[in-house]
């Protein structure tokens, strides 16, 4: 891993590290040279990592005094809001640390996108990244039964029950799922169970994941690859360090804002009403970071379809490394890719959008042309785009400006010193 | 890095604006709460005031039963000072037991009973009501959306039915409420309650001062939650601060901008 030989001062250091290189490790992760030019878009890694040490402490709290049981989860939940000692603080910044998590995600995958980060070298990387955020996925759905709402109970019953599109086995599956046969307790204690179980999974990828972008090193935005270490690099402390710690306080400050000024206004005020499986809520909505698959779910009109839709959304993005066809890395040097990452985008923000609307009408018809759009940019556009686009000239490195008498020159140029 | 804070800020704002769906229900009532904004606080005297709304109007149908009347003389809350919590609590019977020969007994509440309940079960409460179940007051402001706007809203919104509505015997028209029907009879009328302190209790009144009081029962550390919000906000600014120019110095080693 290790770009040079790392041999401690101390004496003791030297016999410690023999037996177990944890300072080489130390060593490693504090000069690893990182390249100079990463713009903030690249400090979401560290405040991803921050995000999950956060559910993680936060969580070992709340289930200190959190009840997994139908009676009692949503009374426990208002014992922990009004009778545990910060216990509304702890819950406020779980739940909305949840959103601040996806939030935070969505940014760090769509940068990845845009400067095709997900390119050979990184393709392992990135395949690493889609489990964690399929995990996180499922985390935030279970999370979100917990609390025995009216919107967790109806949407552990939506969304199990896609299981029974299955062909044959899918009644017997979600039978399996729920413990019983219809969402109730062994339903709660089995999510409860997984929804500890799976911060900690995530937090194993994560490791793999630094590890695995430890080896070829960080892309950057202008997407060349760079020798390391030299001229073009930093070491990631204190370079990288401090400046991902401001970019953490300025999420921070905005994760603040919502846990002290708008607690609530990323749930759905029907979870606030005691689960009661005979009142159906008039809206069964998922929380919003869901939402863009959701209205993928419910534009096909055949159900098993429809699921089938909704995985292949995101197991697509696995395919990535391989359906774009490219080999430009950033997104600085394709202008015509430039402007099909804008509109899907756009795409995404437009299906999260009809998915929190009635599927009906014109927002059913919306939802369809998106979930059409967003299949054909990754089979269509991306393949086709890599082979037929007019990419600029890329500069020789990320310090010197373009060598040779291209006419795009000095828009390369431009270009290169806007970014970095 | 402007980029990065504008788009922060444009975030915030967007994912607040509750615009998201549209509902078929009128705009609601405005009124000027105290509780909301960056110092919000509740207005003591008006949470008094609700409890009372509460307890002689409200509760007869209404349970909230994840409050204890301890509760109300906490801190951030109505206040009441712990002598008359305690006469509060003492004015009602709670079933307690079994005693040392096994038999269960009622005695005056505590502090540290729950709030009584109106009906002994749901099903007593629904067959009470004409088979509508009075919801649980305690988090129903949070769980409404619209929230405390649309509560009071609500109090104040029953009117007759416009012509070619017609309404089952027990159904009454709310211009706020989901589908305009519902079964809660108007609760509040001027002089319903009369008020120690000496307000006029118009309905206006009452609807304000009972929807203070379930706001402060929804999210009782309101005031605690502000106050703290506000620390910290500030000291993450001044710490951004710091670290900014800390940043600055730290990479004028090298060549490349931050």
């Amino acid at each position: 891993m290790s770009d040079h030989e790392y041999t401690p001062s101390s004496k003791f250091g030297k016999w410690f590290n023999d037996r177990l290189p944890l300072l080489s490790l130390v060593n490693h992760l504090t000069d690893y040279p990182t390249p100079k030019n990463l713009n903030y878009w690249w400090t979401f890694g560290g405040i991803l990592t921050f995000c999950l040490i956060t559910q993680i402490v936060t969580g070992l709290v709340l289930a200190m005094h959190y009840i997994a049981h139908v009676d009692h989860a949503f009374s426990s939940v208002e014992h922990i809001m009004r009778d545990v000692n910060y216990g509304w603080l702890l819950r406020y910044v779980h739940a909305n640390g949840a959103s601040m998590f996806f939030l935070a995600v969505y940014i760090h995958i769509f940068r990845a996108l845009f400067y095709g980060s997900y390119k050979a070298p990184r393709e392992i990387i990135w395949i690493i990244g889609i489990i964690i955020y399929l995990l996180m996925m499922a985390a935030a759905f279970m999370g979100y039964v917990l609390p025995w709402g009216q919107m967790s109970f109806w949407g552990a019953t939506v969304i199990t029950n896609l299981f029974s599109a299955i062909p044959l086995v899918g009644e017997s599956i979600t039978t399996w799922l729920w413990g019983g046969y219809s969402v109730d307790n062994p339903t709660l204690t089995r999510f409860f169970t997984l929804h500890y179980l799976l911060p900690f999974l995530i937090l194993g990828l994560v490791v793999l994941h630094i590890w695995a972008l430890h080896v070829p090193g960080n892309n950057n935005p202008v997407g060349i690859d760079i020798k390391k270490p030299s001229k073009d690099t930093v070491p990631f402390h204190p370079y990288i360090v401090i400046k991902d710690a401001f970019a953490l306080l300025m999420f921070l400050i905005l994760f603040a804002m919502f846990v002290f000024y708008s607690p609530n206004v990323l749930g759905h005020a029907d979870n606030y009403i005691e689960a009661n499986p005979l009142v159906t809520p008039a809206h069964i909505v998922p929380e919003w970071y869901l939402l863009p698959f959701y209205a993928i779910l419910r534009s096909v009109p055949d159900k098993l379809m429809g699921v089938i839709a909704m995985l292949s959304a995101i197991l697509i993005l696995a395919a990535l490394p391989w359906l774009d066809t490219s080999k430009i890395r950033s997104a600085v040097f394709r202008p015509l890719y430039k402007q099909f990452y804008w509109i899907l985008v756009a795409d995404v923000l437009i299906l999260g959008y009809v998915g929190a609307m009635p599927a009906e009408g014109l927002y059913l018809l919306i939802a369809r042309i998106g979930t059409i759009y967003y299949f054909a940019h990754f089979l269509i556009i991306l393949p086709v785009l890599g082979l037929k686009e007019k990419t600029l000239p890329l500069p020789l490195s990320i310090t010197e400006p373009v060598l040779g008498g291209s006419p795009n020159l000095a828009a390369a140029r431009d270009k290169v010193e806007k970014i970095s | 890095m402007r980029n990065i804070i504008k788009f922060l800020i444009i975030l915030f704002l967007v994912l607040n604006s509750k615009s998201f769906a549209a509902e078929n229900t009128a705009k609601f009532l405005d009124t000027d709460w105290t509780f909301k904004g960056l110092f919000g606080k509740f207005d003591r005297a008006s949470l008094q005031r609700g409890y009372q709304v509460y307890t002689e109007v409200c509760a007869s149908c209404h349970s909230m039963k994840y409050l204890s009347y301890r509760n109300l003389s906490e801190k951030g809350g109505p206040e009441f000072s712990e002598a008359e919590a305690k006469a509060i609590a003492a004015s009602f019977e709670v079933t307690d037991g079994p005693d040392n020969t096994g038999e269960m007994f009622t005695r005056p509440a505590k502090l540290s009973d729950k709030f009584v309940m109106p009906y002994a079960n749901d099903e007593e409460a629904k067959s009470a009501n004409g088979g509508a179940y009075p919801p649980d007051m305690s988090v129903l402001v949070k769980a409404r959306k619209g929230g405390a706007d649309y509560v009071y809203s609500l109090l104040l919104g029953y009117e007759d039915p416009p012509s070619g509505i017609k309404l089952d015997d027990g159904v009454y028209y709310n211009k706020y409420m989901y589908g305009n029907k519902i079964k809660m009879p108007n609760p509040l009328s001027d002089d319903l309650v009369e008020y120690s302190d000496g307000t006029k209790a118009t309905q206006e009144q009452m609807a304000k001062d009972v929807v203070n009081f379930l706001m402060w029962s929804a999210e009782p550390h309101l005031e605690t939650r502000h106050k703290t919000g506000f620390r910290v906000i500030s000291y993450l600014i001044i710490l951004t601060v710091l670290v900014y120019f800390s940043m600055k110095k730290i990479w004028s080693r090298v060549e490349s901008k931050v």
